[in-house]
């Protein structure tokens, strides 16, 4: 019970990029094809699980005991840029089909602030390593939902008409704002 | 450009290194000159808090700081006398789920004010009750004033079109209340 | 370029908030009232300011392959003294902007104005490109903060505008009109940008 709360809360309640807004650059640039995001979306899960439970031993077995928390950013972006490089590397050489569908998104995740952010949050929230890993992968799907449903209505929006002066980035963010009222209707579910 | 250095092995790892402990040494430097600003701060926004919900008292509360299940017990005394007790409560029912408030009780129970600590209900909606809406608590004692919303049949005006946070308030208070009589009035009142 | 035009780059030709749309995640999350949108203003500033300095610097000690790390170590420093110093001095702001000030470290304006000017320019003129972008952004998040603050709360840096009776738009100081302010705020600045030619 304590897991689907975490998940629904996460994916939909408190959705990471319509709620919270962490992840807004990817949100925007690679939401163009719904393709495309789930491909971003895959891959930011796959690291999203990997950082939180790697962050969570940085913090417990190396911060806490040396008394050095206020190193926490500085420690937890370099572990994400360090595991983005790895996980690139060894995917490459382990899995190359998953390799050519993920790659070229991986290098987008170290500046995509949802990875650190939720990190942080988890640490914040004080969750246990398997709490902290379900956190972040639930985070990293509801992203991907997002997403993928951004894509859809901009590949939709592309076939009608707007104002010229909307092009770009201001449609992009005024469907956002319609999607994140959507999505307002959740809060709530869950107690 | 001319002088840049190469992208040697050694140069890699001599250039990080430096700057790593250079910042690094920055780093600790900051810490130790904002270590006791930062517990002094937090300590004045400890004491500010249980000022707002008790009378007058002269002693430091944060001091001897009670903590029994997740319910923190500020006592507070004037001239050595106990004037009240600050608790600082919490509940998960809220809108958006956890949220704390700090109740202050006299002696017997009654409570004197309270206040809302850290919160993220709907602003406009359920944050309501930051403002006058938690006056209708001071004065009254738990016993006589029934901590539910009119709709179960307490006696609390509910917020305008956020039941459910209002409702969250009182289980806030119902426990922090059930928590005094249980742990500090026995010992206090003696 | 002269250094007056460094200057300026940031706050209206390659403004990082309406015209490259970088830093999107505290713009849209922080800006629920002026004040937060100052906060957050001036705490990147600080931290563009010093990492610019800094890198521009140092530029020739860093060896190209591990620039990008060494960038990341120097910025994350700065924003973890900025972290501490605000917990230390100005907590209510800090208590505001949570999670967001640890966040300036991925916040693509400060890595993006390392890589693209500092490290090939001398320190002044860095660090002016650093002002310029930080002054940029924090006028653009207040603009937008006290947009939202005035339709949502019917004030402006805590100060009434309209009656108290009156109703204001709480859907504005809530996640989706954060996303509609900034949209129609960029429309508008594209307008201005076309009709003005600056």
């Amino acid at each position: 019970m304590e897991f689907v709360n975490i998940i629904i809360l996460a994916i939909i309640v408190n959705n990471v990029v319509l709620a919270q807004f962490l992840g807004i650059c990817p949100f925007l640039g690679v939401s163009n094809k719904v393709g495309t995001s789930i491909g971003m979306g895959a891959a930011v899960v796959f690291v999203m699980a990997l950082a939180n439970f790697v962050t969570y031993f940085i913090y417990y077995f190396v911060l806490i005991p040396l008394h050095i928390e206020f190193m926490q950013t500085i420690s937890f972006i370099l572990v994400i840029a360090f595991l983005v490089q790895v996980v690139e590397i060894i995917m490459k050489k382990a899995a190359p089909p998953l390799y050519q569908a993920l790659g070229i998104y991986l290098p987008l995740i170290t500046t995509n602030c949802a990875v650190l952010g939720i990190a942080i949050l988890a640490t914040q929230k004080q969750f246990n390593l398997i709490q902290s890993v379900v956190y972040g992968s639930a985070t990293a799907v509801g992203f991907t939902l997002a997403l993928v449903l951004m894509a859809g209505i901009r590949e939709q929006m592309e076939l009608t008409g707007y104002p010229k002066g909307m092009k770009g980035f201001p449609i992009s963010l005024v469907t956002a704002g319609l999607l994140s009222l959507a999505f307002m209707g959740f809060s709530g579910l869950v107690k | 450009m001319a002088n840049k250095l190469e992208s040697t092995l050694k140069n890699m790892i001599l250039s990080l290194f430096l700057i790593s402990m250079v910042m690094s040494g920055a780093l600790g430097f900051v810490y130790v000159v904002t270590k006791k600003p930062i517990e002094e701060t937090q300590k004045k926004a400890e004491i500010e808090a249980v000022k707002n919900v008790l009378p007058e008292f002269d002693n430091d509360p944060t001091k001897d700081v009670k903590d029994i299940d997740g319910l923190k017990y500020y006592v507070a005394t004037k001239s050595g006398e106990v004037v009240g007790c600050a608790v600082k409560t919490y509940t998960n029912k809220g809108f958006s789920g956890h949220f704390e408030i700090m109740v202050g009780f006299k002696p017997d129970g009654t409570i004197f004010k309270s206040a809302v600590l850290d919160q993220k209900e709907t602003p406009g909606l359920g944050d309501k009750m930051k403002t006058k809406w938690k006056d209708q608590f001071n004065e009254k004692h738990p016993t006589t004033f029934k901590l539910a919303v009119k709709k179960d049949g307490g006696d609390v005006d509910a917020i305008t079109a956020s039941t459910i946070t209002s409702r969250a308030f009182c289980d806030a208070v119902t426990r922090a209340y059930e928590g005094y009589m249980k742990n500090i009035a026995k010992t206090t009142n003696q | 370029m002269s250094s007056l035009k460094v200057f300026t780059n940031g706050l209206l030709k390659e403004n990082p908030t309406f015209v490259l749309v970088l830093g999107a995640c505290p713009t849209l999350a922080v800006t629920t009232a002026a004040f937060n949108g100052i906060g957050m203003g001036a705490a990147t500033t600080f931290v563009l300011f010093f990492s610019n300095m800094l890198v521009a610097l140092l530029k020739n000690y860093i060896p190209d392959k591990v620039r990008i790390v060494a960038f990341i170590v120097i910025i994350a420093t700065f924003v973890t003294i900025v972290d501490l110093v605000m917990k230390a001095f100005v907590p209510d702001i800090y208590k505001t902007l949570g999670i967001f000030i640890p966040l300036i470290v991925v916040n693509c304006i400060i890595l993006g104005r390392a890589e693209a000017f500092a490290q090939k320019n001398d320190v002044s003129r860095a660090i002016l490109d650093g002002l310029g972008m930080g002054i940029g952004f924090t006028l653009a998040i207040t603009i937008l903060a006290s947009v939202r603050e005035l339709l949502g709360n019917g004030t402006i840096f805590n100060i009434p505008i309209v009656s108290e009776n009156a109703k204001t738009m709480l859907i504005f100081i809530l996640p989706p009109g954060a996303f509609i302010t900034y949209g129609y705020l960029i429309a508008i600045f594209n307008q201005l940008k076309a009709k003005y030619n600056f």
